[in-house]
């Protein structure tokens, strides 16, 4: 038996997390650059369940956090992303894309608008360098621009639970920060941090910065404080499962420098009828040409695992584009994927035949998440 | 709860094991997956498994599990017939994990080739061989 994953041989990071995920018998792997934890000892399934039921705890510290700093930040943001910076206040954060001049999208990021003049975006960890040369390239003279990525621990913390587990830990009154919000420079567990509820895992949650120093000691008191409701850490295998039943987009598999955020059903954060932004009249150009390809979301209706990478086949045979994520989805017990069709066919009910390995089996495109939290 | 590496199994360098046994004139070799390749799939999702009658040769793809995040191939570590399939691994691929040696076997095979079972590990070789390959 031989497994098709593999790593690289360039030197790999460390988070500030490494040696405890080490003591806690995770599985470790090369996630583009970084020692990553897959899994822990219950393995992925128990830990995509365990979120969905009580809290799981991830460890984010690879994540890139750049800072803009300075009375022309808030236009130097806007230079760079698609979504709407202007509506932010204080306190608030929005997901968007950066973009490349031809509409290619630079990477998916977060924008949380400290104060007028300072906005912190958080990026893909595999994207820091690329997006920081970009980011100084445009606006580095418009005003300050820090890569703080090192010196900064980010610790997910995510699941119906989580605003009660993590209530005893800090004064910040949880129930007041509604999602999208954030606040900064409090206490958890007496440790100086930032709370934001936003997450990636279509659950309720917060990701919690910290000095990248003092991320050790925040794990241990978060996962004292998951393990009271039945929490327990998370790795990369079930943060992905997680995501990918959101139908939230993962940079390297859905979004690329090729792809545009029209394509990838992102218009929602592409604002073309306000500031100015780079690769605003490539989406223009697009949107009045229409757009030749979708991102959508498709549910096996045959026995089979659609991977990244696999062909996408309509009904009469012909192939008609790739699977960019796919798997089994835990709580829905089906297997699922996303991929690029043709505009013309990327209506839900379509269907399509994936190349699963030389075998055509069935798939069935389906609107929205696959997967919605409760209210 | 068998032994991580039962002493009564063969084993090959891509983590299946054989147990054989004589029937009448044949022998046949009962084949699945070791503890090892179990630990490094974590959880199984789905086997996929060739029918009976089917002629496999050694080092041949067989079939394939997918876990969670990945596909692996399953090599036959033996040539010959396939007599029988564990089809219930279809509905429970979880039995690979937690059964790898009993519930979660995957074919039986009549040997072709006899000869072929020098080219397999005892389980103190396998286990020498998971050591070096962890060096």
């Amino acid at each position: 038996m031989t497994t098709t994953a593999s790593g690289e041989a360039a030197p790999v990071k460390r988070t500030p997390l490494y040696d405890a995920h080490r003591r806690l018998g995770a599985k470790l792997i090369d996630f583009g650059g970084w020692w990553m934890p897959v899994s822990y000892a219950t393995g992925i399934i128990d830990e995509h369940r365990t979120t969905r039921a009580a809290v799981g705890v991830f460890d984010v510290c690879h994540m890139g956090e750049i800072h803009f700093r300075g009375a022309r930040a808030g236009e130097a943001v806007q230079r760079l992303v698609t979504n709407d910076v202007g509506r932010l206040v204080d306190g608030a954060a929005l997901y968007t894309v950066a973009c490349w001049p031809t509409g290619g999208i630079v990477d998916d990021l977060i924008v949380y608008k400290v104060a007028v003049d300072h906005f912190l975006l958080v990026v893909n960890a595999s994207n820091v360098e690329k997006d920081f040369r970009w980011f100084k390239d445009n606006v580095g003279t418009w005003c300050d621009v820090v890569d703080a990525s090192a010196d900064t621990g980010l610790i997910a913390f995510q699941g119906p639970g989580a605003k009660h587990a993590l209530q005893p830990l800090t004064k910040v009154p949880l129930g007041d920060l509604p999602r999208m919000k954030f606040v900064a420079e409090r206490d958890v567990a007496a440790i100086p941090a930032w709370i934001a509820r936003t997450g990636y895992t279509a659950e309720d949650g917060f990701e919690i910065f910290c000095r990248a120093s003092e991320a050790p000691a925040l794990w241990d008191r978060l996962l004292e404080a998951a393990a009271g409701i039945g929490g327990k850490p998370i790795g990369l295998g079930a943060r992905d499962t997680l995501r990918l039943e959101g139908k939230l987009s993962l940079y390297g598999n859905d979004l690329d420098d090729e792809t545009t955020p029209l394509e990838a059903d992102l218009a929602w954060v592409v604002k073309l009828d306000g500031a100015d932004f780079i690769g605003k009249e490539a989406l223009l150009k697009q949107r009045a040409e229409g757009v030749k390809r979708r991102l959508i979301g498709f549910e096996m209706t045959e026995r089979g695992i659609a991977r990244h990478g696999y062909a996408i086949h309509d009904g009469t045979g012909e192939r008609v584009g790739q699977v960019t994520s796919g798997g089994p989805a835990p709580t829905l017990e089906k297997n699922i994927g996303m991929g690029y069709v043709p505009s013309g066919m990327a209506e839900p009910g379509t269907r399509l035949q994936i190349d699963c390995r030389g075998k055509m089996v069935a798939a069935q495109i389906v609107k929205g998440p696959f997967y919605k939290r409760g209210k | 709860m068998s032994a991580t590496y039962p002493d009564d199994l063969l084993y090959t360098k891509d983590h299946e094991w054989a147990r054989l046994e004589s029937k009448g004139e044949q022998k046949l070799a009962t084949i699945g997956i070791s503890r090892f390749a179990v630990d490094q799939l974590g959880d199984v999702t789905q086997v996929e498994l060739p029918k009976e009658g089917e002629s496999l040769k050694q080092a041949e793809v067989f079939g394939s599990v997918e876990s969670v995040k990945a596909v692996s191939d399953l090599f036959a570590p033996l040539s010959g017939k396939i007599v029988k399939v564990n089809s219930p691994l279809a509905d429970s691929p979880e039995y690979v994990n937690e059964d790898p040696y009993d519930e979660g076997w995957m074919i039986q095979i009549a040997l072709a080739n006899p000869d072929e079972l020098k080219n397999m590990m005892d389980a103190e070789a396998y286990q020498a061989f998971l050591r070096e390959q962890a060096e």
